[in-house]
């Protein structure tokens, strides 16, 4: 497939560089609000919209920005959208708005946003780059739907409320608690540890140790500003 | 008395019944990244005490005096410019004025800046309205829940890396387990405080 066009970067976004599959990257959200599908799909798509929105400014900008204050530069465009994002659920889902809650406002520091931005729409055309927000967004909601349908599952019978298990089936609720989040994050890297599926947790030299802070030392800029001391 | 059982009732309700990366996800990052040794996880919790203590003083004045009411939709955009900043200045001031302070604690300071629960905690206790004390008492409640946190998790981190792992659990699997473990045993806490 060719570099850079629109269907390429959806493909590299949903699939080959799956957010959180492949790459590890934004797991607070991840496993925090995951308790159920719907909020799974609520979270990956206020985060989608985000992603979308910044990577396509950013990268209009991406002239102008002068390299060194480019980190602040960043913030700011991607708060602004956050904010964006956040009035407009309050005003036209609410019920998403309340169970997602503290989660809205930290989407700016989800490392995928920042991350994509310095490594993808700081240094490539608005285009593609509106197209890699929207891929790496759709990934991120799959991902986090997927996780969320299966916690809610397990822990309650259902998926995005309808009983799929049987009557006599007895709900594991500690899979919508806290501990079950890990539980199931360990249990999925554990299997792309079998399988060797392409991950950040088994090809290290590639990405990132599986955090954002290793992550960031690499890609955003930090690493180059240690360096020069 | 009062006070004091206040304060004593809020920490531990922040540190421990609330712990801010076992029960509330945040700052999970550098909990997963920078839990490999004791030592650096001791660093690391400290310096977020650090700024998490400063940075909530600040946003909360910030919130109070100038945005109060008429500006509130500006609090993020402010609040992650603030710490931003924050972390940028007290790296320079450091590294002038106490460079063994900057040593052990420097390396850190860059990667607070995206560490969710600094912002997390100046969001959560403007929303909830808290007074000035209580904002305080709350964040540096949260940041010491963090520190044990990441101690411990980087304490038993050192201790299973020699063990006999299944082969697929090693590296960041195993981890997860761990905190999945972590976070159970901090359920014990929710009984204490009714």
């Amino acid at each position: 497939m060719k570099e850079n066009t629109p269907l390429e970067r959806l493909y590299n976004g949903v699939i080959k560089e799956n957010p959180t599959f492949v790459l590890m990257l934004g797991m607070c959200p991840t496993l925090a609000v995951t308790t159920s599908a719907v909020n799974g799909v609520g979270m990956g798509l206020s985060t989608c919209a985000v992603l979308m929105m910044s990577n396509l400014i950013i990268s209009i900008l991406r002239k102008f920005i002068p390299e060194r204050v480019r980190m602040p530069a960043y913030i700011v465009v991607v708060a602004s959208f956050v904010t964006v994002v956040e009035l407009l659920m309050q005003a036209y889902v609410r019920s998403v708005y309340t169970s997602l809650g503290l989660y809205i406002p930290l989407i700016v520091v989800n490392c995928i946003i920042l991350g994509r931005a310095e490594s993808y729409a700081g240094k490539n055309p608005p285009l593609a780059s509106f197209f890699d927000g929207l891929g790496m967004g759709l990934g991120f909601t799959l991902a986090l739907t997927v996780i969320g349908a299966l916690r809610e599952l397990l822990g309650t019978g259902e998926i995005f409320g309808f009983r799929i298990m049987p009557e006599s089936f007895e709900p594991v609720s500690i899979m919508i608690m806290a501990p079950g989040a890990f539980f199931v994050l360990a249990i999925l890297t554990a299997l792309q540890n079998r399988f060797k599926a392409p991950s950040a947790t088994n090809r290290s030299d590639k990405f990132c140790s599986g955090s954002c802070s290793g992550c960031m030392q690499k890609n955003c800029g930090f690493r180059e500003r240690s360096d020069e001391e | 008395m009062n006070f004091l059982s206040t304060l004593f009732l809020g920490i531990i309700s922040a540190a421990l019944v609330n712990n801010v990366v076992l029960s509330r996800f945040l700052g999970l990052c550098p909990f997963l990244g920078v839990s490999k040794k004791t030592s650096t996880a001791l660093g690391m919790g400290t310096a977020v005490i650090a700024v998490i203590t400063l940075s909530s003083a600040i946003t909360y004045l910030i919130d109070h005096f100038i945005l109060h009411e008429k500006l509130v939709y500006l609090r993020t955009i402010v609040f992650i410019l603030i710490i931003a900043a924050l972390v940028q200045s007290v790296e320079i001031i450091l590294k002038k004025k106490i460079p063994s302070l900057y040593k052990a604690l420097g390396v850190y300071l860059p990667l607070i800046t995206t560490n969710c629960a600094v912002l997390g905690v100046a969001i959560d206790s403007a929303q909830k309205n808290y007074t000035f004390s209580e904002t305080m008492i709350y964040s540096i409640g949260t940041a010491v829940g963090f520190l044990i946190a990441i101690v411990l998790m980087a304490g038993i981190r050192e201790r299973i890396e020699h063990n006999d792992i299944p082969e697929s659990f090693k590296g960041m699997p195993i981890v997860l387990v761990t905190a999945g473990l972590m976070a159970i045993a901090f359920y014990g806490f929710k009984g204490t405080i009714s």
